[in-house]
């Protein structure tokens, strides 16, 4: 029988009576729960357990070797500190400027590597994914010498064209727009899969009949392509914000959160107050304020593009 | 006739020179970093930076060795890659399956509240995740980085997700066959969730291996570092900036992953869009 061999496995691994015993307990109603044991082992120990200390946290202060409660007087301090807002809005820059630039990127560069007529198509695709499987740290250090002010090839190749070099990483808006690229560089190939996902679903009948009616490719593109993928932009976009909400390593490497804190990420501040100033309470009240504002981004966004789909 | 076949070439061509800029601007990183991985600092920041393979890789290797332990390295970032996909493949399946293929009390609450934390971002676990890895004696350890890792919930959702479709009437059958619950998961279930397996594992591994923020606030000692925690150092120190041994240990840090992909690039790209999988 088919069943014997199943158990000739399992009685050679852990002897007789205790596969008897794992027998009795794996019965349907109990099995769910000895399948989704580890996962909610973990997920108490490592999910859960924080979420909620780090809630408590904020509301304390480490003085004289003990926590003590101390109210609402880290989120106080955080609503006065200058680099807190300043952390917050180098992330809305970014996330203002990059999160639209990539969505409208990576929805054209997968129309385009997706036209039926394309030739060296997986050629294409490859090189347009593979930056999002480089190590942020290691692209980050690439971008640092290619951004470089003196000597990368950035400035090289603008002053070939006859333009001034940019000082990159040390003024304001060279550095930001520096992240910017290099997110955008790390990013767009990863949202241009996603893209193509949805891009599939669309039927061809729709661009064919277009065709027929004599429609150009930008206004296949928007009356047919952009609607028909609206859940997948929705997708895109909401990720793309909670990633960027969250960016830590571009501000930590490419620019070490300079010049003067002017790129430095509520992510890379967080990491400067809980593990270089070992401020361990303030760490946790800037983690909720992050938490609060992807939540409420995360629903404005959800609720402006749901009300979209009902049309 | 000839106007339209004219306009439709038009935007071909205009297609191909999109897409090859693009390839251009997404390769060329790539090429620079093996490139000046083979030439000195000096050819690198000179005037004219030299674009091609030069002759000093054997000397940027052996600069690169004297400032870390690259095998040391390598060993950190397998062992904690591989243990990671391992059992978050196995792990996921398994709690995956219970969701997707079981009715039991709690069922609702529990999906719920683990989808929910998807939404909390990583960096608010990191303060008491760093206290109670100390307390427990577990700071700078493999474990410390691996196992909060493995409570996520995309592996879950994702495996959930693939599993919905597999035929109930199937794992009713072995059951009437006398297999047990674990032996239907294992014998009958599994072997048809081999692409969602490879997706997933393929996407873990890449985010540990890739993985920094958690590893450098965790680790502390040199001989535990994995690589983006390791050429963050080698970066971070100003004095003997030497770019062409940066470059080689940027290198060594990518190039498993580039081969992985260029392996694995179906299942990679399920693993991506698998995230994106509406229900």
């Amino acid at each position: 029988m088919s069943g014997m061999s199943v158990d000739k496995d399992m009685r050679s691994s852990l002897g007789e009576r205790r596969v008897r015993e794992m027998k009795k307990m794996m019965k349907k109603k109990n099995a769910p729960y000895f399948f989704l044991a580890p996962m909610l082992v973990l997920f108490a120990v490592f999910m859960i357990y924080p979420i909620i200390d780090s809630l408590i946290l904020s509301f304390q202060d480490f003085t004289e070797g003990n926590y003590v409660f101390c109210g609402l007087q880290n989120y106080i301090t955080m609503f006065h500190d200058p680099v807190f807002w300043k952390s917050l809005k180098n992330t809305f820059i970014y996330l203002a400027v990059q999160v639209p630039v990539m969505v409208v990127l990576s929805l054209l560069l997968g129309v385009l590597v997706e036209q039926a007529f394309l030739k060296f198509r997986s050629g294409f695709r490859m090189s347009i994914f593979l930056p999002s499987v480089t190590a942020l740290v290691a692209y980050a250090i690439v971008f640092k010498l290619l951004f470089n002010t003196d000597f990368g090839l950035v400035n090289h190749a603008l002053t070939a064209l006859g333009f001034d070099g940019v000082d990159w990483l040390n003024t304001v808006w060279g550095a930001r727009s520096a992240i910017i690229i290099g997110i955008t560089w790390r990013w767009t190939g990863y949202n241009t899969i996603i893209m193509i996902a949805g891009l599939k679903n669309i039927p061809m009948e729709l661009y064919e009949s277009a065709e027929i009616d004599g429609a150009s490719f930008f206004q296949k593109f928007v009356y047919i392509t952009v609607p028909m993928v609206k859940s997948i932009i929705v997708f895109v976009s909401i990720t793309s914000t909670i990633g960027t909400l969250q960016l830590f390593d571009e501000s930590f490497i490419l620019t070490n959160g300079g010049p003067n804190n002017a790129t430095i990420t509520i992510g890379h501040y967080l990491y400067n107050t809980g593990f270089s100033y070992y401020k361990f309470g303030y760490a946790a009240a800037i983690s909720y304020a992050l938490v609060v504002i992807i939540g409420v981004l995360s629903f404005v966004q959800f609720r402006i593009t749901k009300g979209g789909e009902n049309e | 006739m000839m106007d339209k076949r004219k306009k439709i070439n038009i935007s071909h061509v205009i297609t191909y020179v999109v897409l090859i800029v693009a390839a251009f601007v997404f390769l060329f990183p790539f090429y620079f970093m093996f490139v000046s991985a083979t030439n000195s600092n000096a050819d690198i920041l000179s005037a004219a930076p030299k674009l091609f393979f030069g002759t000093h890789l054997s000397e940027n290797l052996k600069n690169l060795n004297e400032r870390l332990d690259l095998g040391r390295i390598l060993l950190n970032s397998g062992i904690l890659t591989v243990t990671y996909t391992v059992l978050a493949m196995l792990i996921h399946a398994m709690s995956g399956y219970a969701m997707a293929k079981y009715e039991f009390k709690g069922k609702g609450i529990i999906f719920g509240i683990i989808m929910l934390t998807m939404m909390i971002p990583g960096q608010v676990m990191y303060v008491p995740l760093f206290k109670l890895m100390n307390n427990i004696g577990w700071a700078n350890t493999y474990q410390a980085v691996i196992l909060p890792g493995l409570a996520g919930a995309f592996g879950m959702f994702l495996m959930r997700q693939n599993m919905l479709s597999f035929p109930t009437s199937l794992i009713e059958a072995a059951r009437i066959d006398g297999y047990g619950e674990f032996a239907i998961f294992i014998k009958v279930v599994m072997p048809s969730m081999k692409p969602a397996l490879g997706a997933m594992g393929i996407y873990m591994f890449m985010s540990m291996w890739n993985n920094f923020m958690w590893p450098l606030i965790i680790l502390g000692t040199k001989s535990m570092y994995n690589f983006p925690v390791a050429l963050s150092m080698l970066e971070g120190v100003a004095w003997r900036k030497d770019y062409g041994v940066i470059m080689l240990a940027t290198v060594f840090a990518v190039l498993p992953i580039l081969i992985i992909f260029l392996v694995f690039q179906k299942q990679f790209v399920a693993g991506v869009m698998g995230g994106a999988v509406k229900e």
